[in-house]
């Protein structure tokens, strides 16, 4: 049992928890992940860590309320507990000084991205971030990325804030050179981002959460095409070459359960397990 | 054997167990084969010859006294005779369903060579489900040795470690990666063949001799085996982390929707029993033509389980021919029973999706038997232009699974195999001082009473290397 020791709001239905795991703390590094069973009958979801401590021996992880496990999550509160955390999982990311980094981080994703924004300054890197949300209001983190990035820009879908989608990055990469590209978030934006990048020839680093189940390598149903080849997201990743990826197999393999996902997530709410009466 | 007197009219039949019909069990995942009544284990008991010379024992991994356990039954000595078995096996309600018995103590059975050999693996299951339908009783555990013992993964191999060394006075911690104890007993073998209830009823006698359990620990991630040495006080490590990795074929279109590694499909069915979405939360979609690749065990699980989920049809694909199926003889009349088909002679060479990225057919190649390879069996050659297709929308691959690596990355100095096995010795030591490994991740993949048998043996080992220490 995991106890809940802060519960916050990042943006509408995002959540950051911070969650005792003295274990986990002590050894979890940028870009690593955990898989979080919320009780008996719970699914196996994996989730990046977005912070450790472990002086407090706590974690931090930030979620989207969108499918029944998520939405349950959310409802727990500070002094809650959740049912079994393992990790860390995953290799951790390649942190070393690179130079000039461009950090591209959407929507829940955001929150891994700060962490990693912050191992790559310490590293010496010079770095530009870009945060991205589908509206103005599910964007978060935007002034401590500030705060530590060299430059840092803002780019919603609708354009409600920022630069209205990413198209603004081909112009910041033909006037400045980078010497490698990180992207996390939403697959669609990772492959757009990872498209541009290569036209300019700049290593790019995805963080890919296919579904897992066991999230160890003893499934394979988080199997993903990197150059031609079958890589497991979970322990040849999370991190992959985004000019190699596969993202159209990866968008559809993400879909796979999909009815499946909703009609669970519908019946919960129709039997109030959200408190909203399925409204 | 001549030299001994066998009983007047020992019958050449076994008692036949009672299980489920096939119509109805072929829709529910209830225990297929229901056990002996008293009655019937009696009558089962006494075919036995007592044979002053058994043969039975050295056909066991972990000497279990056969005939004594057996003598005991017949007297109706139930409580002694349980005690005799646990004395060499922690887990008897599990082995008494999942062993070969029949590639084992029942092979060297002397009445076998007459008729039907004693059925000794019902009749070990008859007394352990007996002892827990009466309460499991703990048994004295020798005085603490102030020794600490880590036992990686919880699986067959594990739990019989960490039982043998509780019991001997060691303290014992088992670190296990998923969120259930069990291993592949949890995993992979499906609740109609071995109930979880078992398991966990298993399981919480090993807890009651005071070993501790953690869950959700990768060892190699969470804490390595170094460190577990080093700074986390333990004396000695036993690695049974198991061979948890699936193969898949390399083959077009293998990544489409509906296509599931054997491993895959029995985690989500098994351990997170998918067959009660949406009560459980994790799903597993079926179609109505399922089609397994392999002939081993693993693949009879697969097909049974797709079946008892709704699948209106599931064809088993084995390379090889009937013969040549390495599943158990007892698990393969089941299924076909339960109406499975085989098509032997025929792997795939493709997958073909629809528009949305999910599976609607494969192609397959015909083969013909060649000169036998170095497994012995003979190899399956493709025949030329013979592909056919078969419609399917749900695949299971069941062509066997790899060790776990991640131990042996983060192991500094720990021998491995070019198959990535651990290498150890018979009695499950490593190249490490104070390291010790069994099971599937020493033997690649194997039976869970050899992991048990291996565990023992390490178990002994173990223990004399703690005993002599300083």
């Amino acid at each position: 049992m995991y106890k809940i020791v802060a519960n916050k709001e990042l943006a509408p239905k995002i959540k950051l928890f911070e969650v005792e795991a003295p274990q986990i703390a002590e050894k979890a590094k940028p870009g690593q992940f955990i898989i979080i069973v919320i009780n008996e009958k719970g699914e196996r979801i994996p989730i990046t860590i977005a912070g450790y401590n472990a002086k407090k021996r706590t974690i931090t992880f930030a979620f989207n309320e969108v499918g029944k496990t998520t939405k349950q999550l959310g409802l727990l509160k500070e002094g809650d507990y959740i049912w079994n955390i393992t990790g860390p999982l995953g290799n951790p990311s390649e942190i070393k000084n690179f130079g000039k980094v461009l950090c591209v981080g959407g929507g829940v994703m955001i929150a891994p991205m700060l962490l990693q924004v912050k191992a790559l300054i310490e590293a010496g890197n010079i770095v530009t971030t870009v945060i991205g949300a589908r509206i103005k209001d599910l964007l978060f983190f935007e002034e401590e990325v500030k705060a530590l990035s060299h430059s840092f820009y803002v780019a919603t879908d609708d354009g409600s804030k920022g630069y209205k989608g990413l198209d603004f990055l081909k112009e910041i990469l033909k006037n400045e050179k980078f010497d490698r590209c990180v992207a996390m978030g939403p697959v669609v934006m990772m492959k757009n981002v990872s498209e541009f990048t290569k036209q300019f020839g700049i290593p790019t680093v995805v963080t890919l959460m296919p579904i897992m189940v066991d999230g160890m390598g003893m499934c394979g149903v988080c199997r993903v095409s990197v150059g031609g080849k079958m890589k497991f997201g979970c322990v040849d990743g999370p991190e992959f070459d985004g000019h190699q990826v596969d993202f159209d197999e990866l968008i559809k393999r993400q879909r796979m359960f999909l009815p499946e996902e909703r009609l669970s997530s519908l019946l919960w709410e129709l039997q109030g397990g959200c408190k909203c009466g399925g409204k | 054997m001549a030299e001994s007197k066998p009983k007047p009219k020992i019958k050449k039949e076994a008692v036949p167990i009672p299980k489920q019909k096939p119509e109805v069990r072929r829709r529910n995942f209830n225990e297929v084969a229901l056990g002996y009544t008293e009655e019937q284990a009696r009558e089962e008991a006494n075919r036995c010859l007592q044979c002053p010379k058994p043969q039975c024992i050295q056909g066991c991994p972990v000497e279990i006294e056969i005939p004594a356990f057996i003598k005991l039954l017949r007297e109706g000595k139930f409580e002694e005779a349980i005690a005799k078995i646990k004395e060499k096996n922690s887990l008897p309600a599990i082995c008494g369903r999942v062993c070969p018995q029949e590639e084992q103590c029942q092979k060297f059975c002397v009445v076998g060579k007459v008729g039907e050999p004693v059925s000794i693996g019902r009749l070990e299951r008859y007394l352990a489900d007996w002892e827990r339908a009466k309460g499991i009783k703990v048994p004295e555990k020798a005085p603490s040795t102030g020794r600490k013992v880590a036992v990686i993964g919880a699986g067959p191999a594990g739990l019989t470690v960490a039982a043998d060394l509780a019991k001997l006075g060691h303290k014992v911690v088992i670190f296990e990666a998923l969120h259930l104890p069990g291993g592949v007993l949890v995993y992979g073998i499906p609740e109609f063949r071995l109930p979880k209830s078992i398991v966990q009823a298993e399981v919480d006698y090993i807890k009651k001799l005071g070993v501790d359990l953690k869950l959700g620990y990768l060892i190699g991630r969470t804490f390595t085996i170094p460190e577990l040495l080093k700074e986390r006080g333990f004396d000695a490590v036993f690695i049974g982390s198991g061979a948890g990795l699936p193969q898949f074929m390399s083959l077009p279109g293998e990544n489409l929707g509906g296509i599931y590694s054997a491993n895959e499909f029995l985690i989500r069915v098994n351990l997170m029993k998918a067959y009660s979405f949406p009560e459980y939360d994790t799903p597993i979609r079926i179609g109505k033509h399922v089609a397994v690749i392999g002939g081993g065990n693993v693949a009879m699980d697969s097909a049974r389980s797709a079946l008892r989920l709704g699948a209106e049809e599931v064809c088993i694909v084995y390379r090889r021919s009937r013969e040549e199926l390495p599943a158990r003889k007892e698990e393969i009349e089941n299924a076909e029973e339960e109406g499975i088909i085989c098509k032997f002679l025929a792997a795939p060479t493709r997958f073909i999706g629809d528009e949305k990225g999910w599976v609607k057919q494969m192609e397959c190649i015909c083969m013909e038997l060649g000169a036998p390879d170095e497994s012995g069996r003979r190899r399956p050659v493709p025949v030329k232009g013979s592909e056919f297709v078969m419609d399917t929308d749900t695949v299971i691959i069941a062509i066997g699974r790899t060790p776990n690596p991640i131990i042996q990355r983060t192991t500094d100095g720990l021998a491995v195999t070019r198959w990535g096995t651990i290498v150890a010795d018979e009695n499950g030591k490593t190249s490490i001082e104070s390291v010790y490994a069994g099971g599937d991740i020493v033997t690649g993949e194997a039976t869970v009473i050899s992991a048990m048998g291996a565990g023992k043996k390490a178990a002994r080992a173990i223990h004399e290397f703690l005993m002599n220490k300083k």
